[in-house]
């Protein structure tokens, strides 16, 4: 159980994808300008994200270990990160039109999106997840890599959908015709890692 | 049709620099900038895979069907990133240490995929070369200035010696990152923006300087 929230408290705050470790920036950038819109990609990635743990982790340690193919990483994983994409949107569309609707847009950006990458490369990390969730190198496994890609996707959400409400407000604001677009965004942004921040004191 | 070098020069270094003015790629700006020496570490791994990726999509863009074109850009990146991360493994390992996980990462940089299918399925081999030796150049130089203000800013120090004692730890924390990125783009509008203008007047000079040459004659 103790090990369990602290997953949650690590991926989810003291280490969030988006504001303390930088991955997924773009989307958070660029499709954080509603509620909506940024809640339905926050879910979308979470989504693709636990499928890709799910699915890349036990590829990478029982297969291209035992065949000494580790360098082929990066080809398979995007390609699994590819497929999975492609997969959840025809399924989508055949079984739950409403949620295609909901998601469908966002799913072709998810798979140039770092932090689906960023989260398949970090699992297989044994070094890089013992020191994020606070386990021995050897402990890892499959349960861990699927719990992390899980709740690092929540992080996600949480970031983006907190981006989204403080954008609605700032872009009623008025404000200098230099610093619309980016330079405001990015300086909110700056707020809302100034509030992560205090996690990482924990 | 004759290739016009310089401009594809200026669009990569000013006029659509990849950092500041298309703000793309920006995640391993916004997490490398801690220290200048990642900024040239990364900037010339992406420059060498957007050069690699520029070239081979120049010359397969006959080959590949359309609908089929982003997994075909995708797998010739993701092989020159793989190329690049075993080389920095062997010959630098300190680099490799320090980029970390962004070096798999260059994968998805928005950047390369954005000029491949932008630039390279549209354009002849050296044209694409040069063009993904200036956009490279220019993201280079973008985030080793970066790193360096947050270096100095955040930890006192430039390319790792030690200046001063004196830092501010805003600038090496994650929010420093969105800060000064953000004022980083707003200076650099502010700039280009004045000297188009001085160029644009300068232009329309010498227009009027032909006209009057005309009326004379």
């Amino acid at each position: 159980m103790g090990q369990f929230l602290m997953i949650i408290v690590s991926a989810v705050f003291i280490n969030n994808f988006v504001v303390v470790q930088f991955l997924g920036i773009c989307p958070f950038l660029g499709v954080s300008k509603d509620f909506k819109s940024a809640l339905g990609m926050g879910i979308a990635v979470t989504f693709v994200m636990t499928l890709t743990c799910l699915i890349t982790y036990p590829i990478y340690t029982f297969l291209l270990v035992p065949l000494g193919l580790e360098f082929m990483e990066i080809i398979v994983f995007i390609f699994i990160i590819a497929s999975i994409v492609q997969m959840i949107e025809m399924v989508l569309k055949r079984f739950s039109p409403t949620l295609y609707n909901a998601m469908g847009i966002y799913l072709p950006l998810i798979t140039t999106n770092c932090a689906v990458l960023g989260a398949a490369e970090l699992v297989i990390d044994g070094g890089q997840m013992a020191s994020l969730l606070g386990i021995a190198a050897d402990q890892m496994n499959m349960g861990y890599a699927v719990l992390y890609g899980l709740f690092a996707g929540l992080g996600f959400t949480l970031a983006i959908v907190l981006m989204s409400g403080l954008r609605e407000k700032t872009a009623r604001l008025n404000v200098s015709k230099r610093l619309k677009g980016f330079p405001i965004a990015m300086l909110t942004a700056t707020f809302i890692a100034m509030a992560f921040y205090v996690f990482t004191l924990i | 049709m004759k290739t016009n070098f310089k401009k594809i020069a200026k669009d990569g270094l000013i006029t659509s620099n990849p950092t500041l003015k298309l703000v793309l790629g920006t995640c391993p700006t916004l997490a490398l900038t801690t220290a200048a020496m990642n900024g040239i570490g990364m900037g010339l791994a992406v420059t060498f895979v957007l050069i690699c990726s520029n070239v081979i999509i120049s010359l397969l863009k006959r080959a590949i069907p359309k609908e089929v074109r982003i997994p075909a850009f995708i797998l010739v990146i993701a092989t020159f990133v793989t190329i690049v991360r075993l080389a920095l493994d062997y010959f630098l390992p300190d680099i490799y240490e320090s980029l970390g996980l962004y070096l798999p990462l260059i994968v998805v940089n928005c950047i390369i995929l954005a000029r491949a299918e932008s630039f390279a399925s549209k354009n002849g081999v050296l044209a694409s070369a040069t063009d993904g030796l200036f956009m490279g150049i220019g993201f280079t130089l973008a985030l080793t200035t970066m790193g360096a203000v947050r270096e100095i800013l955040g930890s006192g120090a430039i390319f790792g010696y030690k200046l001063w004692g004196f830092s501010i730890g805003f600038f090496s924390s994650s929010a420093g990152a969105f800060f000064t990125y953000a004022m980083f783009i707003l200076l650099f509008a502010l700039i280009t923006d004045k000297a188009a203008e001085k160029s644009r007047i300068k232009k329309s000079a010498k227009i009027g300087d032909f006209t009057q040459t005309k009326e004379a004659k």
